[in-house]
C-alpha cells in the first residue's frame, strides 16, 4: 500500500494513504487541535483525504515559553 | 472542505465556530474579530497609545501586525532576556525586522546591555526560582513593562495571550482554587496605583487561530520555544485542554466564557480585588512589599556579587536612548 510522508519539528512519518489528514494526526500520537497542515508550502483543512506523492507538514501551535507573565501575578502587581 | 464567504477551497477550518474559510477571508475575519473584542470588553480607543509587548513569537507579532492593521497607535517593546544565544537573538532580530518592514517603532530593552546581567545569570546570584530562570523572568518582564509603559506616557500595554493561555491559567487557577487570582483574571486590568492598563486583545483568539493568522500573512516568528519552557505547566494544561477539544469542539471557549460570565455575575465579589500597593522607596514602581520592590531588593543582592552591573537600575531610562545612540 502507498504511503505519505509526514513532517513534524524534526521527525518524520509514514502512514498510508486513503486516511484523513486528521486521522493521520491521531494515528501518529498527535491532537488535531495542537497542530495545523501544510502542503506544498499551503495551509489545508484535515478533512482532506492522503494522496500517493503528497508530503504534509505539520506545524505546532502550542507555545508555553514566551508568555509575558501569568495572569495573577499580573494582576497582583506582583513583584 | 470550502469557504463559507466564497465557496474557494478552504485553508482552515474551525470546529468551534462552524466556519471554515479560505486564506483571503480568513486574514479579514480575523482582525475583526479581534476588534469586535477589543470594543467590547473597551480595551483603548484609536486615540489612545498601546505599547505592544513583542517577543518574537507568533502571538505578539500577529497581535501587533492586527492592531497597525486596524489603525490602532502602536508602539513595541522588546526585552532582550538573554537566555541562550541563539534564542534571544533570533526572537530580537525577528522583532526587529517585523517593525522595520512596517515602519513601526521598536523600543529594546536588553537586561545585559541596560543592567550588566542577563536573566538566567540573575537568577542563580540572586538564587531565586529553584533553579529555573523563569522566576526572575517573570518578575523582570512585569517590571520592565509597566516601567516602560509609564515612562513613555502610554494609555495601555496589551500583550498577546491567547485564549489557550488564559484558559491554560484559569484551569490552574481553578484547580488550586485560587480565588485571589480567579478574581482578577480579565481580558482588561484598569490602571491603579502606578500600574499601567493592561489588556489582551487575544484573550477569545485561540492559538491555532494565531498561527493560522502568520503563516497566511508571512509573518516569520520564532516557532522555538525558550528552552526553560520545557516541562512547563503551562504546556502541560494545554496538552490536556486540547485533548478535551478534540473532543468536544469548543470545549475551551465554553470554559473561559462561563467564567468570565461567573466573574460577571458576582461569583467573586466577596474576594478582595485589589491588593494594597505602595511606591517602592527606590524606584517608585508599584509594590505590594513594605519597602523596596522586589525587583530592587534583586539587585541589593545581585551587585554584592557582581560588581559590573549597574549601581543603580532605577534610574537606568527605559525607552529612548537607543534612538539618540
Ligand atoms: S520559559 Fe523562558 S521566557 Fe518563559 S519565563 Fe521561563 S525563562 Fe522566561
Ligand atoms: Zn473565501
Ligand atoms: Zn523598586
Amino acid at each position: 500500500m502507498a504511503t505519505v510522508k509526514i513532517k513534524y519539528r524534526n521527525k518524520e512519518y509514514e502512514v498510508n494513504t486513503g486516511m484523513t489528514v486528521r486521522e493521520a494526526i491521531k494515528k501518529i500520537g498527535l491532537e488535531p487541535e495542537a497542530v495545523l497542515a501544510v502542503h506544498d508550502g499551503k495551509l489545508i483543512t484535515d478533512d482532506i483525504v492522503l494522496r500517493e506523492g503528497m508530503e504534509i507538514k505539520l506545524v505546532a501551535v502550542v507555545s508555553g515559553g514566551t508568555l509575558p507573565a501569568p495572569s495573577g501575578r499580573w494582576a497582583r502587581g506582583e513583584r | 472542505m470550502k469557504c463559507r464567504k466564497c465557496g474557494a477551497t478552504a485553508v482552515i477550518h474551525m470546529r468551534q465556530h462552524k466556519l471554515a474559510l479560505c486564506g483571503e477571508h480568513y486574514l479579514t475575519w480575523l482582525p475583526e474579530q479581534v476588534e469586535r473584542f477589543i470594543f467590547k470588553y473597551r480595551m483603548f480607543t484609536r486615540a489612545e497609545k498601546v505599547l505592544v509587548a513583542v517577543s518574537g513569537g507568533k502571538d505578539s507579532l500577529g497581535l501587533w501586525d492586527i492592531l497597525h492593521r486596524l489603525g490602532y497607535r502602536t508602539e513595541g517593546l522588546y526585552i532582550g532576556l538573554g537566555i541562550e544565544q541563539n534564542y534571544s537573538d533570533e526572537s530580537r532580530h525577528l522583532s526587529e525586522q517585523f517593525a522595520a518592514a512596517r515602519g513601526l517603532t521598536l523600543h529594546v530593552v536588553d537586561v545585559e546591555e541596560k543592567f550588566g546581567s542577563t536573566i538566567p545569570e540573575l537568577s542563580v546570584i540572586s538564587n531565586r526560582g529553584h533553579g529555573k530562570p523563569c522566576s526572575v523572568c517573570g518578575l523582570s518582564k512585569r517590571y520592565i513593562m509597566n516601567r516602560a509603559a509609564l515612562e513613555g506616557g502610554f494609555d495601555a500595554l496589551a500583550t498577546g495571550h491567547n485564549l489557550d493561555d488564559e484558559v491554560a491559567v484559569l484551569m490552574q487557577n481553578t484547580f488550586n482554587w485560587a480565588a485571589g487570582y480567579l478574581a482578577r483574571q480579565a481580558p482588561v486590568l484598569p490602571a491603579q496605583d502606578g500600574l499601567v492598563r493592561k489588556v489582551k486583545p487575544l484573550c477569545r483568539i485561540y492559538e491555532r487561530e494565531m498561527t493560522a493568522y502568520c503563516l497566511l500573512r508571512g509573518i516569520e516568528y520564532i516557532y522555538e520555544e525558550c528552552p526553560h519552557a520545557e516541562g512547563s505547566s503551562t504546556i502541560y494544561y494545554k496538552e490536556i485542554l486540547n485533548k478535551m477539544e478534540g473532543d468536544r469542539p469548543g470545549a475551551k471557549l465554553q470554559f473561559y466564557l462561563s467564567f468570565l460570565q461567573a466573574r460577571e455575575n458576582g461569583l467573586f465579589a466577596n474576594i478582595k480585588q485589589e491588593v494594597e500597593l505602595h511606591p517602592c522607596e527606590r524606584c517608585g514602581q508599584p509594590t505590594s512589599a513594605p519597602g523596596e520592590c522586589a525587583w530592587c531588593r534583586m539587585w541589593d543582592k545581585v551587585k554584592l556579587v557582581k560588581r559590573t552591573v549597574t549601581a543603580n537600575p532605577e534610574s537606568v531610562p527605559l525607552l529612548g536612548l537607543a534612538a539618540q545612540a
